[in-house]
């Protein structure tokens, strides 16, 4: 008794403190984070814990916050574009591609063809770099050390091809207002073309393995089951929305580039639990492999920049736009003020992270320590993007 | 009584050594399996393919500061990581390695070793209570539920052989198996052995039942605060115990150190070394079950099937005795 005094008396900071005022008796109140393994970053959640049982659970964010938002009421609009390579580094180029995408929607900036391709190539790419990531680091969250690796064998592979057109590995500033850096060359298409069977003989073996094995299917299956209802209060959208049956894909319903000419199927899962969204995103590494497939048949020759590109001094003209793509993680959108000036005057960033996290703390109530860890780790938050 | 003392404390001093150099091997093992399952090479750059890693390891980790956190029990905390590894060495007292090579010969070898190996679930809770840290405390409150459960379908597999061999001691349980494998006891009791083994996964926090270090949820469990040799310690008394156990698997199931061709003990060493490899692979090949399923594994299926194997295993030794002995 007298050792539970002395913890109750290190009383925490304001949110600990807060926390603590709702706490039943009898109770643990456990901080998972900043520092912890499973919380991928600095990402806090306070916890109150039953024996294993989890109470309630808060999370507690701002700890990777760094002023996107900001700092783009200091920069120019192709200044800017650096930043967004930073906001989420699993898919870098989804959010390149939503803001560029807002400037040119705003400035009426039409695209060459051949840009448009490339730039579905490289985000598809990315995704499923995104989701590989996500995959490996899940299952280290289940216990499951190998598999991480194979995915970064494969997530190695697409980051050697992305990274002759991009010259980065991680944080892409690749997408130019009005195109893309550089074209994608013949070696490049090449590796691309020889990365996609590839991947296809992987999939298989990783459902074979680690997918249909036993003690993976009893952690994840009926854990974590959001109702759809549950994700439309919240906003969650993404593998996150589509595991829980709610078909919404912004490539598909609010279209944007090449993606109507693109045959793809947007996987759903009714199961709505940790399963379902697992599910979809193994579902659309192989739906991202058919897109890239369409598009290196489809690609046109021409110019990847328009001409007389905007320059980094260039001013935005004046209004308001909203636009959003499809990111690995949900609905990346991009709401963008200009009042005609040198700089932009507002950037507000809708990161899908943010929304998606905000369930868990309804979803995480009266789940078992480990369930909420599985529950926490299929949302795949990226820390950065939530706090921006 | 002096003669037999001074064996056994010359051998607690063999084994003493034999287990940290034993300890030293498996860590590299355990890295170099582990880093092929991952294709990756595993540890290479320290001493040919890598062989001097582990002793690297365990010179940097004697090096490193002990530290103990704020209001933590300064008795307890220090207490626990020397009573986690010592009662391990008692543990292989009566082991028969080869053909009456043992330290001990006591009739009541099963029982002792049994006995003993409750003291390393104790030791895990005194750390774990000790640190003053609530990941520490939920991992030690876990290894409680988990080695008492474990620890009885082990016991009741363990007697299912002893039935039929109708000794405890260590040394009569392997003179009583065959030289060839469809003498050894594994034949007759091939579901106390998958019992014992996932019992011995259980009892000595292996992958995929190490929950009380489970660390995507308790960041490192009982021993979060321990650096240096503190964490050291624990980690030595993991190896030392995953070879208790499969030695005690090979005596009881595999023959111990019977064998066709090769020396006594060497057998005993190769089959020790397979079951501890089985280990390994299970390790890194599988995710952790949950804290609710582990329970559920031992009281709903290890438990009863265990009851089960020892009572039918009762009936036919007694069936056997009046059939064949009067």
């Amino acid at each position: 008794m007298t050792r539970n005094a002395d913890m109750e008396q290190v009383a925490g900071d304001f949110y600990a403190e807060n926390f603590a005022k709702d706490a039943s008796e009898g109770s643990l109140i456990l901080n998972l984070g900043p520092q912890h393994p499973s919380t991928h970053g600095v990402l806090r959640v306070l916890v109150e814990l039953d024996g294993e049982y989890v109470l309630r659970a808060e999370p507690v964010i701002g700890y990777l916050h760094r002023m996107h938002e900001k700092m783009a009421e200091v920069k120019t609009a192709a200044q800017y574009i650096p930043n967004m390579g930073r906001v989420d580094y699993g898919h870098a180029i989804a959010w390149n591609w939503a803001f560029v995408g807002a400037v040119e929607r705003l400035a009426g900036i039409e695209v060459p063809p051949r840009a448009e391709y490339v730039r579905v190539i490289t985000c598809e790419l990315n995704r499923i770099a995104s989701h590989l990531l996500w995959w490996g680091a899940y299952l280290l969250d289940l216990g499951a050390f190998t598999p991480i690796m194979y995915a970064f064998d494969d997530r190695e592979k697409i980051l050697d091809i992305l990274q002759s057109p991009t010259g980065a590995r991680l944080t892409f500033s690749y997408f130019r207002i009005g195109g893309v850096a550089r074209d994608l060359d013949e070696d490049c298409v090449k590796a691309i073309r020889e990365f996609i069977p590839w991947m296809r003989s992987r999939l298989p073996m990783y459902k074979e393995f680690v997918s249909d094995n036993i003690i993976l299917r009893r952690r994840i299956e009926g854990v974590g089951v959001f109702e759809p209802d549950l994700c439309r209060r919240y906003g969650a959208t993404g593998p996150v929305s589509r595991g829980s049956g709610l078909a919404y894909d912004v490539r598909r319903d609010e279209p944007y580039s090449v993606y109507p000419k693109l045959d793809f199927v947007v996987p759903t899962s009714d199961l709505m639990d940790a399963r379902g969204r697992y599910d979809v995103r193994m579902e659309e590494m192989a739906q991202s492999l058919n897109i890239i497939e369409s598009c290196l048949d489809q690609m046109p020759e021409g110019d990847t920049l328009v001409k007389g590109a905007p320059k980094p001094s260039w001013k935005v003209p004046k209004g308001e736009t909203y636009f959003a793509v499809e990111g690995g993680r949900g609905k990346i959108g991009v709401h963008l003020v200009s009042d005609g000036g040198k700089n932009m005057y507002r950037v507000k960033l809708r990161s899908p992270s943010y929304s998606n996290l905000s369930l868990f703390a309804e979803a995480s109530r009266g789940t078992l320590l480990a369930d909420a860890v599985a529950i926490l780790g299929s949302l795949d938050l990226i820390i950065p993007e939530i706090d921006r | 009584m002096p003669t037999e003392l001074i064996r056994i404390l010359i051998s607690l001093v063999a084994f003493a050594a034999a287990v940290g150099l034993i300890a030293l091997v498996m860590v590299w093992v355990e890295r170099k399996v582990c880093g092929h399952i991952q294709r990756r090479p595993g540890p290479y750059e320290v001493g040919p393919w890598g062989l001097l890693q582990p002793l690297a390891d365990a010179l940097k980790l004697m090096g490193k500061q002990l530290v103990m956190p704020d209001q933590a029990d300064p008795f307890l905390y220090w207490l626990a990581p020397i009573l986690v590894f010592v009662p391990v060495l008692l543990l292989y007292l009566p082991l028969p390695v080869g053909d009456g090579l043992y330290a001990l010969d006591i009739n009541l070898g099963v029982l002792l070793i049994i006995a003993f190996a409750g003291f390393t679930g104790l030791s895990m809770i005194l750390g774990g209570w000790a640190q003053n840290n609530k990941y520490a405390l939920l991992g030690a409150a876990r290894t409680v539920s988990q080695s008492v459960a474990y620890e009885i379908p082990m016991l009741l597999s363990v007697l299912a052989v002893c039935f039929v061999s109708g000794s405890l001691n260590m040394a009569a349980v392997v003179k009583e198996q065959g030289t060839w494998p469809w003498n050894w006891n594994v034949m007759t009791q091939p579901l106390a052995f998958v019992i014992y083994i996932v019992s011995a996964l259980g009892e000595t926090n292996r992958a995929p039942f190490d929950l009380p270090e489970a660390e995507s949820e308790l960041t490192a469990g009982y021993h979060t605060e321990y650096s240096g040799m503190g964490f050291g310690m624990f980690f030595l008394a993991e190896y030392a115990n995953m070879i208790v156990v499969a030695s005690v698997a090979t005596v009881l199931f595999l023959g111990g150190w019977q064998g066709p061709v090769l020396p006594g003990p060497l057998w005993f060493l190769l089959k020790v070394s397979l079951l501890v490899l089985l280990f390994v692979f299970f390790r890194w090949t599988y995710p952790r079950v949950r804290f609710d399923q582990l329970l559920n594994i031992n009281w709903k299926w290890l438990m009863p099937l265990a009851v089960a194997n020892l009572a039918l295993t009762a009936f036919f030794v007694k069936v056997a005795q009046y059939a064949f002995v009067k």
